[in-house]
């Protein structure tokens, strides 16, 4: 993966995969695979914030949430059309993870942690509080219509729906891959192996990491806007501490601090609960809780350190010569 | 003025169990560094085992402490078997682990038990103690109980060699070591005692909040918050703290913000004092070295 072109390569056969699902399965399973999609989306967020710049935060679906419920509020309360809210989404989840980050500046380690977590427990209540009841309608919740596809495209709503979070996704990953692998990325990283030199070398380590607590809110928000068009309905009980939960699972299935391990985690949340029930009926959660801990066992660099491992193995046993030919 | 008098001791009594929780967590992050999100499952789920005894027709009390016996036996099975395989990887990768405990146990809890609610026996006779305008003699028991696991537990690390020895290991592995202490065990033994004292909270708690499989997820997050309160690094404020937010989080939710924000309130604290006094209210501030 460290050769450019190898890289465009992986990127280009992943697109191709994510553009052909939609043609080769059908109905339900589309809208799983949208929601593979938003998760991905919500899964980088939360290694943007987590991996690259090492603040572990667990609370993550209260932003999930937020991008939601403007999108939700806002097709009911305004004309405007459906794609139009996603920007709304992401603008108040940026300011809400920027002031969130703030005071979350002086919480290092395991006390971020313990704020966060507290934030994804204490978001289902403050969802339901009635002084915003008018706006969210409490434990009922909102629905939301599903977009019509445009009369040009010959595609059903669903299919529609897949390649417009596809198109999002693609939008996202572009954006925060390139804003991790320039300067901004390098500064986000040093803060997280070392923010005192990190400090001595001009890098003002507050702005950078309370914006990077606002970007990661802000991908999140989009993926939540996503996922509220996705599944058509918001209510406080869809955003528990699992959810937020699941996102930083995705981070550690995929692999800490890769951009591309995202999608492998959001396979994983989407579809091993499922698995899981299958296998059994009394308690899939057990089974979920117990692969996660062998996964973390057995791959502690997820599934994209795995895929290097292989690789290197791979190059290894290839005959001596071979291998420096570039 | 009774009204508010009934609520402040009936805060300092739930308070009592965050304080048992906060000292648990205390127990975990001083030896390991690292928080047990699992707490107060294990809690939880000890706290279904004494409600088996129970209900097989053990006394309470033998019920309780055999409870205890197996919480802490959890305690160390998890410390030592659980996390061992991930004693050298990242902060991140044991929160994982911690948060697969927390799925697991309250998946297998609704999986044996049902996730029908069950009533819990009080050890407490239903009326006529003390100050009974006030409080139930459930919650003076309850304040009892907390106040000698408290005393028990100073005494157990002021006094005896085995406590010192566990504070050393957790301090300083390296010269522990040295000087002949396991620190392997001792890690063992604070994350079962750990274990036992949640299991104390768990089954304290049961009679007043009904058993269920997420009986314990509002406690363990005012325990946190109480442990924030208090300071992560002195068990003794994390203690103080968790009476403090049980007081708070009573006298907000009678007055101020109603009981369909409490668990807010516990937010509001943790974030709170994490502003304005980061090490908590009896925690030293941590100076590094460059």
């Amino acid at each position: 993966m460290r050769n450019p072109s190898t890289r465009w390569l992986w990127v280009l056969s992943l697109l191709v995969v994510a553009v052909a699902v939609p043609f080769i399965v059908s109905g339900y399973h589309v809208f799983q695979f949208t929601m593979v999609l938003n998760y991905a989306i919500a899964v980088f967020a939360a290694n943007i914030l987590s991996g690259y710049n090492g603040q572990i935060a667990l609370g993550n679906g209260a932003f999930y949430a937020l991008g939601a419920y403007t999108v939700a509020i806002l097709l009911e309360h305004t004309g405007i059309p459906y794609w139009a809210t996603i920007p709304f989404a992401a603008a108040i989840c940026f300011i809400a993870g920027f002031l969130f980050g703030l005071p979350a500046l002086r919480l290092e380690g395991p006390y971020l942690a313990l704020a966060t977590f507290a934030l994804a427990v204490a978001t289902p209540q403050l969802l339901k509080f009635h002084g915003i009841e008018s706006w969210t309608h409490g434990v009922q919740g909102i629905l939301v219509s599903k977009p019509d596809a445009p009369d040009f495209l010959p595609l059903d709503a669903d299919q529609f729906l897949y390649f417009f979070c596809l198109a999002i996704t693609v939008l996202m990953f572009a954006l925060g891959s390139n804003l991790l692998r320039g300067r901004t990325g390098r500064a986000i990283v040093a803060i997280r192996d070392n923010p005192i030199a990190a400090a001595s070398m001009g890098i003002d380590t507050s702005l950078y990491k309370s914006m990077t607590f606002g970007v990661s809110a802000l991908f999140t928000g989009v993926a939540g806007a996503l996922g509220a068009l996705t599944t058509q309905f918001v209510s406080p009980d869809s955003f528990t501490l699992f959810l937020s939960i699941s996102f930083i699972v995705g981070v550690v299935i995929g692999g800490v601090a890769t951009v591309y391990g995202a999608f492998f985690g959001a396979l994983f949340i989407q579809f091993v609960p499922n698995y899981a029930d299958q296998i059994s009926k009394a308690a899939p959660w057990a089974i979920y809780g117990t692969l996660l801990i062998l996964g973390v066992y057995v791959m502690p660099g997820g599934v994209i350190g795995l895929l290097r491992l292989l690789a290197r193995l791979a190059a290894r046993s290839r005959p001596r010569g071979s291998g420096h030919a570039d | 003025m009774q009204a508010f008098l009934h609520q402040l001791l009936s805060g300092i009594a739930t308070g009592g169990l965050y304080a048992s929780l906060a000292l648990a967590l205390v127990m975990v992050h001083q030896a390991t560094h690292h928080i047990n999100f699992a707490q107060g499952e294990m809690a939880m789920f000890s706290t279904y085992i004494a409600w088996s005894l129970v209900e097989a027709g053990f006394p309470y009390w033998a019920a309780f402490f055999l409870t205890l016996v197996f919480a802490f036996v959890l305690g160390v099975f998890v410390q030592s078997v659980i996390l061992h395989p991930v004693r050298n990887e990242p902060f991140f990768s044991v929160v994982i682990v911690f948060i697969g405990l927390l799925v697991i146990f309250n998946s297998v809890a609704g999986w044996i038990f049902t996730y029908t609610v069950k009533t819990f026996p009080s050890p407490f006779p239903s009326r006529g103690w003390f100050g009974g305008n006030y409080l139930s003699p459930h919650e003076i028991g309850m304040m009892l109980v907390t106040l000698i696991v408290l005393a028990l537990v100073f005494a157990f690390f002021r006094f005896t060699s085995l406590g010192l020895a566990m504070r050393a290991a957790a301090q300083n592995p390296v010269s522990s070591r040295l000087v002949g202490i396991r620190v392997g065990s001792m890690l063992a033994l604070g994350a079962g005692l750990a274990g036992a004292i949640g299991a104390v909270a768990g089954v304290m708690a049961a009679p007043i909040l009904y058993l269920e499989p997420n009986m314990m997820s509002g406690i363990l997050l005012y325990g946190f918050a109480g442990a924030v309160l208090g300071g992560i690094d002195n068990p003794w404020g994390a203690a103080i703290g968790g009476v403090l937010v049980g007081v708070l989080e009573n006298l907000a939710g009678a007055y101020v913000v109603g009981t369909e924000l409490k668990l807010s309130v516990a937010l509001v604290v943790i974030v709170g004092v994490l502003l304005v006094r980061p090490s908590g209210l009896f925690g030293r501030s941590v100076v590094t070295r460059v």
